[in-house]
């Protein structure tokens, strides 16, 4: 984006940081930032704040889903796996029971449902937030590494259809910001 | 009030119809480090030292960030060593094979089944932590998660190692998995010798994932610091330069980009909810299909329906041992440990070994009364053998070990006194692999008596137990230096500042939201 940079001076605005001090006033901010209609925004806190989500105005998780498909996935796949070894691609009698008998194979049905949810649990939860990438530009200011110690943080996206970057700084520093900046798209 | 009784007083407090009394007034100084109340009303601090975010940040990084003390390289070096000459056992094992180790005929199953079973066992105090204990919402587990997740995954690295070792032909160990050959042979599902390769692989898969996920967080703000620390850098030699840039590399790698979005933190949470959740019957499977490899069997003295319930119930209670012979040192060694770690915490887990200890020891007592019960002359034999014969030194050990040990946390002093707990935890450890033993030698005397020995270990049997638990302390001395030992965002989510409605305010919001 050098050629960008050479026109406007600075880079072109990805979107605003707007820094609080602590989780109550973040939360409140939230709700001021949701009623104001934005959509293409988010709060960063090195905790998972109680009741964020509500504030945010965000839908439920997808993760249930997720998990839920890819433990049934795992649990008739389980079933099968055993069920066509041992009643068709290789009979032996076992105790003389019968070769499909169900229930010997309850215990891997079991664990390989368990071991395709976990896997659905992990890699969905980072395929569902994007993770893992390289770089992110909020990275580039210094003091939104914050965010992992005790910083809060709200930051709207350029690209929501509500920004402007004097209003949308000007909601902020009205909901209690301690410190707002810019941050360029790089 | 005189007339009061104070159970009424207690069921009222919590009711929310009588004051409880203020907390820092009821919090005597005197008891340990002030959490050890023992009025319910009462919710003592789950963090101590008033600390804050940044300070909880501080004290957990500094941790991985400074150079250990001298203990560290003291052990580290201890420990490999005993881990190496484990290394040469097996390797000794692999080129020779398994008669080196004191295996004989009937007793096929030596101290390898037993360290096995022993080992696995430990490792289920790491998922009751972090999984049970994050359903039923106990924060206290949440500064010791972490460490006992650790402790979970070391622990199956050890216990897998031994049957991997003892199929004999260890190039032949690829048959255990249904992979298609050109012998046409798939493995025997019904036998719970195979259902034990899919439960502890499983279980060492959904550990770690678990324990990997809930440190992404926690990396990326050591990877936060390491970056802000490099930027920082002014002077310093090269060597240290390129220290921090591996540093930041690392934990940058490790941490996938994660930038505490709390979008993100939805998806993470119920990520995380939902592993604990299957983690739940895993663990409890895990232990159950392991007694399977004895319960199946025909065997008098193993062919008993107890088995999975007292080999889960054994679990636990030992690896809670092994978690608190590994916490109570460290808390000591740690600077600012006690703060999160408190004395309510290690009395918690106490109360935890009494009762799967009991649960454990009346086990023992049902397995006699079902042997005498039962009126199979072969069953009660199994018994009085087990009791009264070549082996009875084994069965007095884990008795005494297992069933009476644990009972001295009834007394308060025992249950809150450190180095008291740390004794009692490695007295249990030995009476839980008595335990194994006790079992695995049940082998010695099946239903011909003319068939009957004796097993006892050779040096090489020995020395690879003991390098297991080189190998074991090894890992956790490295965890302890590179890893975030503690779970730094979830410490951070249960001081009262976290609350995003005050720490004072949130009853008055609460009243205003009915």
């Amino acid at each position: 984006m050098a050629t960008a940079a050479a026109t406007a001076g600075a880079g072109r605005a990805w979107g605003v940081l707007a820094q609080f001090d602590s989780p109550a006033e973040v939360y409140h901010a939230a709700e001021k930032v949701r009623d104001a209609g934005y959509r293409k925004w988010d709060v960063y806190a090195p905790i998972p704040i109680h009741g964020i989500d509500e504030a945010m105005g965000l839908r439920p998780s997808k993760m249930g889903w997720i998990v839920g498909t890819c433990a049934a996935l795992g649990a008739s796949g389980g079933f099968l796996l055993q069920w066509w070894t041992s009643a068709v691609a290789y009979p032996m009698i076992v105790h003389g029971k019968p070769y499909g008998a169900w229930e010997p194979f309850t215990p891997i049905t079991f664990e390989l449902g368990v071991l395709i949810a976990g896997f659905g649990a992990v890699f969905g939860m980072l395929a569902v937030n994007g993770l893992p990438r390289w770089h992110h530009p909020l990275f580039s200011k210094e003091r939104f590494l914050r965010a992992s110690d005790d910083g809060f943080f709200i930051a709207v996206d350029a690209r929501d259809p509500k920004f402007d970057e004097s209003a949308t700084a000007r909601l902020l520093q009205e909901a209690g910001a301690s410190a707002v900046e810019t941050v360029e798209d790089e | 009030m005189s007339t009061v009784s104070p159970d009424e007083l207690t069921t009222e407090r919590l009711a929310g119809l009588e004051p409880g009394p203020v907390l820092g007034r009821e919090l005597d100084p005197e008891v340990g480090d002030g959490t050890l109340v023992s009025d319910p009303a009462v919710r003592p601090p789950l963090v101590l030292g008033r600390r804050d975010f940044r300070s909880i940040t501080e004290t957990i990084c500094s941790w991985t960030e400074n150079a250990p003390g001298r203990w560290w390289t003291l052990a580290f070096l201890t420990s490999s060593t005993v881990a190496g000459v484990g290394t040469l056992m097996i390797l000794y094992l692999i080129v020779t094979g398994v008669g080196v180790w004191g295996l004989n005929n009937p007793v096929g199953w030596g101290w390898a089944i037993v360290n096995f079973v022993w080992w696995v066992g430990i490792g289920h105090a790491g998922t009751l932590i972090s999984a049970i204990l994050c359903i039923f919402k106990q924060k206290w587990r949440t500064s010791i998660n972490r460490f006992a997740e650790a402790m979970t995954i070391f622990a199956v690295i050890c216990a897998g190692m031994f049957p991997g070792i003892h199929v004999g032909r260890i190039w032949f160990a690829w048959f255990l998995f249904p992979i298609p050959n050109s012998n046409a042979i798939w493995p025997n599902f019904r036998s719970p010798l195979l259902w034990d390769v899919f439960a502890v692989g499983t279980y060492f898969t959904v550990s770690l994932l678990f324990w990997y996920m809930g440190m992404i967080p926690d990396l990326a703000t050591l990877r936060d610091r390491a970056v802000r620390r490099l930027r920082a850098a002014t002077g310093g030699g090269r060597f240290e330069l390129a220290i921090g840039k591996v540093r930041a590399l690392a934990y940058g790698l490790l941490s996938l980009g994660w930038r505490f979005s709390s979008r993100h933190w939805q998806n993470y949470e119920k990520a995380y909810i939902l592993l604990a959740g299957i983690a739940t019957p895993l663990v409890l499977s895990v232990h159950s299909v392991v007694s399977f490899d004895f319960a199946t069997a025909i065997i008098p003295g193993w062919h008993t329906t107890i088995f999975p319930p007292y080999f889960v119930a054994g679990a636990i209670f030992s690896g809670f041992a092994m978690v608190l012979t590994l916490l109570v040192p460290a808390r000591e060694l740690y600077p600012g440990m006690k703060d999160f770690v408190t004395m309510r915490t290690l009395e918690n887990m106490c109360k935890i070994i009494t009762v799967t200890g009991s649960m454990v020891g009346f086990a023992y007592i049902t397995e006699f009364f079902i042997a005498w019960y039962s009126a199979s002359s072969y069953e009660q034999q199994a018994f009085i053998i087990r009791a009264m014969g070549p082996y009875w030194w084994a069965y007095g050990t884990m008795f005494l070990c297992n069933v009476i040990s644990p009972q001295v946390f009834w007394l308060k002093w025992a249950r809150t006194t450190p180095w008291f707990i740390f004794i009692v935890s490695i007295v249990v450890n030995i009476g839980m692999w008595f335990e194994r033993f006790v079992i695995v030698t049940t082998l010695s005397s099946d239903f011909l008596p003319g068939s009957w020995g004796y097993y006892s270990p050779t040096f090489v049997d020995v020395l690879t137990f003991v390098g297991s638990l080189g190998i074991f302390m090894t890992l956790f001395l490295l965890f302890m230096r590179f890893l975030p030992m503690l779970a730094i965002s979830e410490v951070k989510n249960v001081i009262p500042q976290a609350d995003p409605h005050g720490p004072t305010d949130h009853a008055a919001d609460e009243r205003q939201g009915d």
